[in-house]
């Protein structure tokens, strides 16, 4: 008999507009998601929303979370959780105020201690989670309380404050303009964010045209190509546009560049690198990510460490701005940024999520809050609102994936 | 025999986004018939199956179903399950850590307004466990007992529901040769008091041996039905793979050189009972292209014995040396023992060998990353598309494309999936554990070649396997391993099924 014959390929339709609509609705539907309650909201405040300030504000409102939902990404995807990021980047601003205040550390070396403390605070609970077996749940619940009391402790009650001015323009300051201001149709804009902005659209176009090639290369149909230069469009349009609006407020803010430098390496990680597909392999099926070689274990702690570490720099962007170290700091961030990963489509079982996801479900959350703030809603009704956007994010995500 | 027709189904198709997995499917099944259905792996049987229990509920397929002269429209099984038909799926769906009593009654709780009757339920437990035939205490927890027990109780489960047509999918897949001689009685038992059955398998002598009549499918159309007199197993395969197959196992000239593999004095204690000692001093070794099997009983221990030797994924205070190419090797973790050039394809693959939720892609390279991707663990994309395609042609995985969702695939191409990434991980020494466990003709035959292939290429290949006929079909020397001891040695050329079940049977004795 013959061996040769080649893998049968089941009746691979073409696709077509309609297909790649449908395929891009759930992967983009986040996006549509977010565009719709930001518009929601613009009307609603009356324009205040899309003020270039009021846009500023809002990514540095939010900043800490989306540090912290970066990692928080990677722990549930893993198959675990982390309930002590809150705690941990209060406990951090403590330790960064008691460190520079009290004791005159200069901010750099203030901040990479915290930042290395954070690090084997998430390794320890790393440790237990991954060579103890203890479940994360678990671990990280006592952690929240534990390093709750130690800020409480190490700052005795009182708030610590004010920091040096380097310190501070972590979460204040702009990044310079070097290139100097221009003035376009009249609106001052900040030079070098145009710049800037310009350079990341024609990355993100040179990527998506470099991976299309690669797809049909490869022989697999990639989408209409009017439905592709559409979709990137959009997508370019929209960074052009928010940056746009920085630019004619006072630029890029520092912690803008952090986050972005961050969530572009997590991309990269998470895509592109065997430590990020191991991530994924293990949150899939455990026990066979084992019997294949990856080491479980040390993986786990890894992710752990990585988390406390940006737990501890959401802390101290947390403290900048607010320039004190309070004891009530970091209380129930957990709780947004564990929301926000889930409203991106992670699955609470492992194995599925995705960077992006968690930024988008993070300014989902942040627009809400924000948007609702600047309406004057009482924060009791936002937390319910909060909690059902959360609910009816995730049901909508589970019944679109039902119906494909 | 009558013409009473008890299941009639008419014109089925079903689609999954992309993949047609049945086209205008005819199946007629006659009352007190055991009807099988045959057909190559992703031929669409258990599809077939699924849209007759209600798995997929109506208007999810297209066709007509009608039963005991009614049409049925089903939303899921508790319709089924209503008018006595029972499905018992490929993999188990028990509770491992719920008793027999209660995986028997589980959805189906024997209650008065919420409040469970334990006597009633043991009782009938009981009474249940005893007709088919199984032993045990219904008190006892179902991850203490062994596939071929679980295999019945979800038997017992059925007949619980009243059953009147029972489905079973490939039910002696991972059954022993004894149990599945007792569960094939079971059937034929119940056939006489009236049951119909249908059931799905790949093992051509049990349907030769219990069908009435058999409907082959491939490729998602149903091909043929052919009454008792007309099968033969030939004609099974030929209908199948629709075309003659001369030879079950491909010839090969072993070209066997020096030996790369040794296992010296290993044992291993039961990791929750230490003192239970699973494997005691086994010493075995496997040459250069040479093709070495494992015989032996279900529960002999011979996945427990693979399964510590790969990175001590199983056991504790496991004692013992390994050699590769005569120098001892570190084993002691899967990542080292995969680095020494040792591979273990395992017998269960939606435990412990596939990532379901993920494509075939992912899956195929998991095991081997870095020679997809750069020193800093960046992976090539590319590299890694053309590795997964390569390795997909290789072994014949039927999918859509490399990026189907291994959880999608039908069991059989599931299997192939995890032999591919084990294959990509080119290793020096494979263990393949049940490599063919629900695994159609035509694709087993492409195994033993691709077996063969890499023993050409001088790999060593331990197979382990509860099929003696394949055994003894390709592998050049074969050890009988019976309650975690070596019983026997044997060339292929000189050994026989009786044997090995000789050698099984003295150890037995012995350890008596
Ligand atoms: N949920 C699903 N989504 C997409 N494709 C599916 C799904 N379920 C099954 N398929 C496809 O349908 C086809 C038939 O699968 P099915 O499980 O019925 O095969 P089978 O005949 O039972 O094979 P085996 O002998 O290997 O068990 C396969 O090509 C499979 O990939
Ligand atoms: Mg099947």
């Amino acid at each position: 008999m013959s061996t040769e014959t080649a893998a049968p390929t089941v009746n691979s339709a073409k696709a077509t507009a309609q297909d790649a609509i449908k395929a891009n609705l759930r992967e983009y539907g986040l996006v549509l998601a977010l565009i719709a309650i930001m518009i929601f909201f613009q009307f609603t405040t009356s324009g205040v929303l899309f003020k270039p300030v009021n846009l500023t504000n809002l990514i540095l409102q939010n900043s800490y979370i989306i540090v912290m939902a970066l990692g928080m990404l990677l722990v549930i995807v893993a198959g675990h959780i982390d309930l002590s990021v809150g705690s941990v980047a209060g406990f951090i601003g403590a330790v960064a105020a008691v460190l520079m205040v009290d004791f005159g550390f200069n901010p750099f070396l203030a901040g990479l201690i915290c930042i290395c403390v954070g690090a084997v605070i998430g390794g320890v609970q790393g440790y237990f989670i991954a060579y103890m077996k203890i479940p994360s749940f678990i671990v990280t619940l006592a952690g929240m309380l534990v390093f709750k009391g130690l800020a409480l402790w190490l700052l005795g009650g009182r708030s610590v404050g004010p920091f040096q001015p380097e310190f501070q323009m972590l979460s204040a300051g702009f990044i310079p303009d070097p290139i100097g201001p221009w003035t376009i149709g009249g609106v001052k804009l900040h030079a070098t964010t145009i710049v800037i902005a310009l350079l990341i659209v024609a990355g993100m176009l040179f990527a998506a045209l470099k991976s299309r090639r690669n797809r049909e290369s490869h022989g697999y149909d990639a989408e209409p190509f009017g439905f592709f230069v559409l979709k990137n469009a959009v997508m370019a349009g929209i960074v052009l546009f928010l940056l746009y609006m920085l630019a004619s407020y006072r630029g890029l803010p520092n912690v803008l560049v952090v986050m972005g430098v961050l969530i572009a390496a997590f991309v990269f990680v998470t895509k592109r690198m065997t430590f990020g597909r191991r991530i994924y392999a293990m949150g899939g099926n455990v026990k066979a990510a084992a019997l294949s070689g990856i080491h479980t274990e040390r993986l786990t702690f890894y992710i752990f460490a990585i988390m406390g570490a940006l737990a501890a720099l959401a802390g101290l962007i947390f403290a900048a701005r607010l320039n004190m170290a309070t004891p009530k700091a970091g209380a129930g961030m957990e709780l947004d940024v564990i929301a926000a990963v889930f409203i991106g489509g992670a699955s609470a079982l492992g194995g599925v999520g995705q960077v992006a996801g968690a930024v988008i479900g993070a300014f989902i959350m942040g627009v809400m809050n924000n948007g609702m703030s600047i309406m004057g809603i009482n924060i009791d009704w936002q937390q319910v609102i909060k909690g059902l956007v959360l609910l009816g994010a995730v049901a909508f995500d589970l019944y679109n994936k039902k119906k494909a | 025999m009558s013409d009473d027709i008890i299941l009639e189904m008419r014109d089925i198709t079903k689609t999954f986004p992309g993949v047609k997995a049945l086209e205008n499917v005819n199946l007629k099944v006659r009352r007190g018939d055991i009807h099988a259905i045959c057909g190559e792996n992703g031929a669409g049987k258990s599809t077939l199956m699924k849209v007759l229990s209600g798995v997929y509920p109506f208007g999810s397929y297209s066709g007509d179903i009608r039963y005991e002269g009614q049409q049925c429209h089903f939303n899921g099984i508790h319709d089924s399950e209503k008018r006595g038909i029972v499905i018992i799926h490929q993999e188990l769906a028990l509770v491992p850590m719920l008793s027999i009593a209660e995986n028997m009654f589980l959805g189906n709780e024997q209650a008065t307004n919420g409040i469970i009757n334990w006597d009633k339920v043991r009782r009938r437990a009981a009474e249940l466990l005893k007709k088919v035939g199984l032993r045990e205490d219904p008190d006892t927890l179902i991850t203490n007992i062994g596939t071929g027990k679980q295999q019945l109780v979800e038997i017992a489960k059925a007949l619980a529901k009243d059953v009147r047509l029972l489905i079973l999918d490939e039910p002696t897949a991972s059954l022993s040769e004894k149990d599945s001689q007792s569960l094939l009685d079971l059937l034929v038992e119940f056939k006489a008091q009236g049951m119909t059955s249908i059931m799905i398998s790949h093992k051509l002598n049990e349907i030769k041996r219990i069908a009435d009549q058999i409907t082959i499918i491939r490729d998602g159309q149903s091909i043929e039905t052919m009454d008792k007199a007309d099968i033969t197993e030939d004609r099974i395969v030929t209908s199948m793979v629709g075309r003659s197959l001369e030879n079950r196992y491909p010839h090969r000239e072993p070209n066997i050189g020096e030996t790369i593999f040794e296992v010296k004095n290993w044992s291993v204690h039961h990791p929750l009972h230490p003192e239970r000692q699973i494997i005691k001093s086994v010493n075995l070794s496997v040459r250069k292209g040479e093709v070495v099997g494992i015989a032996g009983l279900m529960g002999a221990g011979r996945t427990e014995f693979a399964m510590s030797v790969f990175g001590r994924s199983y056991g504790t205070n496991i004692t013992g040396d390994v050699l590769l190419h005569g120098k001892k090797a570190d084993t002691s973790t899967v990542g080292k023992a995969v680095k020494a050039g040792l591979a273990y394809a395992t017998e269960d693959r939606k435990v412990y060998g596939l990532n379901l939720i993920d494509h075939i892609k992912h899956n195929v390279t998991v095991a081997n990353l870095p020679s997809v991707s750069s020193k800093l663990g960046v992976i090539d994309d590319n590299a890694e598309l053309r590795a997964a395609n390569e390795y997909r042609k290789k072994t014949n995985i039927r999918s859509s494309s490399v990026y189907q969702i291994t959880g999608n695939l039908s069991g059989g191409n599931q299997q192939k999936v995890v032999l591919s990434k084990w294959l990509f991980a080119n290793p020096d020494v494979l263990i393949l554990d049940e490599p063919t466990r629900g695994i159609d003709v035509g694709a087993k035959y492409e195994i033993y070649t691709i077996i063969n292939k890499l023993a050409d290429e001088g790999k060593g290949i331990l197979v382990i396997s509860s099929e003696m006929p394949e055994l003894l079909g390709i592998c050049d020397r074969i050890y009988v391993l019976n309650e975690g001891r070596i019983v026997a040695e044997m060339k292929a050329s000189e050994a026989s099924q009786e044997k090995i079940m000789r050698a099984i049977v003295r150890g037995e004795e012995k350890a008596a």
